[in-house]
């Protein structure tokens, strides 16, 4: 796993993602590389929404829970069409809309983040109001393997397995870092994917960056009928870049220098 | 009072679709009429508070209403980043009912006693915050919870209190309302502080003195203008709360005095729970007493007031004494 070469859509994110990092200079750049795909192919292939009517009521509903893996998000929605270009060179300004973490006045965005753990509660509440309404409408929350460290992620597992929310999917992106250090030596998670079982969850898990693997697992859910399903995504770290992965100087990096954004499109073009 | 919080839910979501109730673990039998008729909208979720609070969010970003109970304490202290980032930030129609707010539970030791509830809720953007006196006020401002725009937190005390307030005053979000009139000081109250302030009023009115009563349910937002219009007539102010003294009701109103720069001089004094964990069990009674929160403290209290403020003609020996 995590030997994919990135196609020409995922070479581009990535330079999207650099280009913001340029005007801004700053950024939690590993966490949002390690999501590319996971982002794309949710918004790609299995969404569905309206970029003119981004509150559709019939959209599925998807939460960016790791908050700080924005980056990713931002230039896909402006890919998408959810707000215009010149937003992404005014990331982190004060005349612009794009924070750190992303909130609901960006177009597109479900609930605003950045404190870890909130998202799959609040996606509870979606999967319960859509159970409620019996609508069609599905619920993604994109967590990250170190926010499950936070208990309410496992009151808000335990909860979704009690209401076999099976409308619900957890999609995790296991990176397998986080700030401090490797995800297995600040608090490690292992067995991860039992843990899901336990809680009452159908799991798979996917290379995070094989398109066409991600691609099939996300349209696939529920995997179980009477169950929600949890899609753990093994990711890099900084992937799509030869000195960002694995390189935790660049979880969140401010003052990058001219150098340094030089050589990222370089490393990206290369990959 | 908690029962005709929790009956009042029932019977606005009778009424209106989008009402869910979320409680944690609580008593058995709790709202079974709720469960009975509306399985589908009453939700048990166990003890889990930052859960709760978010599912709750997620509810009322669908245009749901929910109002979601336990004890105070743990829907305040235990879960407080969630109700910042979750109903602060999105400014969402949750309705967090804390039961036994203040001393309540005063068997059960500081775990359970929501001494600082109010001045933590109150430091949140977007929150409003109401402590009712008794039942029937609490009645009145459940029904006005339906339409009200962002969070609400409710502080339920213990029940069983003696109804103190009319229905001759609407209740309104966000007023205060000045009970009884007078000119030589005013008592401020929120929650059931306010029976106190009336029984000390009434005291004082025997000895000739006209003491005013200002009630001040919504601790936030707060009626600026009734409080300073009140405190502005009086030489003497003195609050009283059933909360720590560090950012209740009286660090509210001594806020508002220091920045409206009357003209007259305001002597001003706050009764309520001082910054210690309470180091002993009983009653919320006995409690109440060994920190001083009584209509007696409070006299005592305004008395002492009066006579530094130069009133000490109108004042009996007696009381002087005391």
């Amino acid at each position: 796993m995590n030997t994919q070469k990135l196609d020409q859509r995922s070479k581009y994110l990535r330079r999207r993602i650099i280009e913001t990092l340029d005007a801004t200079r700053r950024g939690h750049v590993g966490a949002a590389l390690s999501l590319v795909e996971i982002i794309r192919v949710l918004y790609d292939d299995v969404l569905h929404y309206d970029v003119r009517n981004p509150k559709w009521s019939e959209r599925d509903r998807c939460i960016l829970s790791k908050g700080h893996g924005c980056l990713a998000l931002y230039v896909v929605l402006q890919d998408k069409g959810f707000f215009p270009e010149e937003e992404l060179w005014k990331f982190c300004e004060a005349s612009g809309i794009l924070g750190g973490h992303p909130e609901v006045k960006v177009p597109g965005v479900e609930a605003s983040t950045g404190s870890l753990g909130h998202g799959l509660p609040i996606g509870v509440g979606f999967a319960v109001n859509a159970k409620y309404e019996q609508a069609g409408h599905r619920v993604f929350v994109i967590v990250g393997d170190g926010e499950c460290n936070e208990g309410s992620i496992w009151e808000a597992a335990l909860c979704a397995g009690k209401h076999k929310l099976s409308n619900l999917t957890v999609v995790i992106d296991h990176n397998k870092y986080q700030s401090y250090g490797p995800t297995r030596d600040v608090q490690n998670l292992e067995p991860f994917a039992d843990k899901w079982k336990a809680f009452g969850f159908a799991v798979k898990e996917v290379d995070g960056h094989d398109v066409d693997a991600l691609r099939g697992a996300f349209t696939g859910v529920p995997l179980e009928s009477d169950k929600p399903t949890a899609i753990i995504c093994h990711t890099l770290k900084g992937k799509g870049m030869s000195s960002t992965e694995g390189n935790m100087k660049w979880h969140h990096k401010s003052g990058i220098k001219d150098e340094e954004i030089r050589q990222l499109f370089a490393e990206s073009e290369a990959y | 009072m908690r029962k005709m919080c929790l009956d009042v839910v029932l019977e606005l979501a009778r009424q209106d679709k989008r009402i869910f109730f979320i409680g944690s673990d609580l008593g058995i039998g709790t709202l079974q009429k709720f469960k009975e008729e509306i399985p589908e909208r009453f939700f048990m979720e166990g003890i889990s508070e930052a859960n709760m609070i978010g599912m709750a969010a997620g509810l009322a970003m669908e245009g749901k209403i929910p109002y979601v109970n336990t004890i105070a304490t743990f829907l305040t202290r235990r879960c407080f980043e969630q109700v910042v980032v979750d109903l602060g930030l999105h400014k969402l129609n949750v309705r967090l009912l804390g039961n036994g707010g203040g001393l309540v539970y005063a068997p059960l030791g500081p775990t359970h006693e929501a001494i600082e509830d109010i001045a933590i809720m109150r430091s949140i953007p977007n929150m409003t915050v109401i402590a009712p006196a008794d039942a029937e006020e609490m009645r009145r401002a459940m029904l006005q919870s339906l339409d009200h725009q962002g969070p609400i937190y409710i502080r339920i005390a213990k029940g069983g209190d003696p109804i103190v307030t009319s229905n001759d005053i609407p209740f309104e979000i966000g007023k205060a309302f000045l009970l009884r009139l007078g000119s030589d000081a005013l008592i401020i109250t929120t929650g059931i502080t306010l029976g106190m302030g009336l029984e000390a009023s009434e005291r004082f009115k025997e000895q000739g003195l006209q003491v005013a009563v200002l009630h001040v349910p919504t601790i936030k937002p707060l009626d600026v203008e009734t409080i300073i219009a009140a405190i502005a007539r009086v030489p003497v102010v003195v609050t009283i709360e059933e909360h720590t003294l560090n950012g209740g009701l009286g660090s509210v109103i001594a806020e508002i005095i220091a920045e409206a720069n009357f003209s007259s001089r305001k002597y001003f004094k706050r009764i309520g729970i001082p910054d210690v964990f309470a180091d002993r069990y009983g009653s919320q009674a006995s409690l109440m007493e060994f920190f001083g929160i009584t209509a007696s403290k409070l006299v005592a209290a305004v008395t002492k007031l009066l006579a530094s403020s130069g009133r000490k003609d109108k004042l009996c020996e007696e009381e002087l004494a005391n």
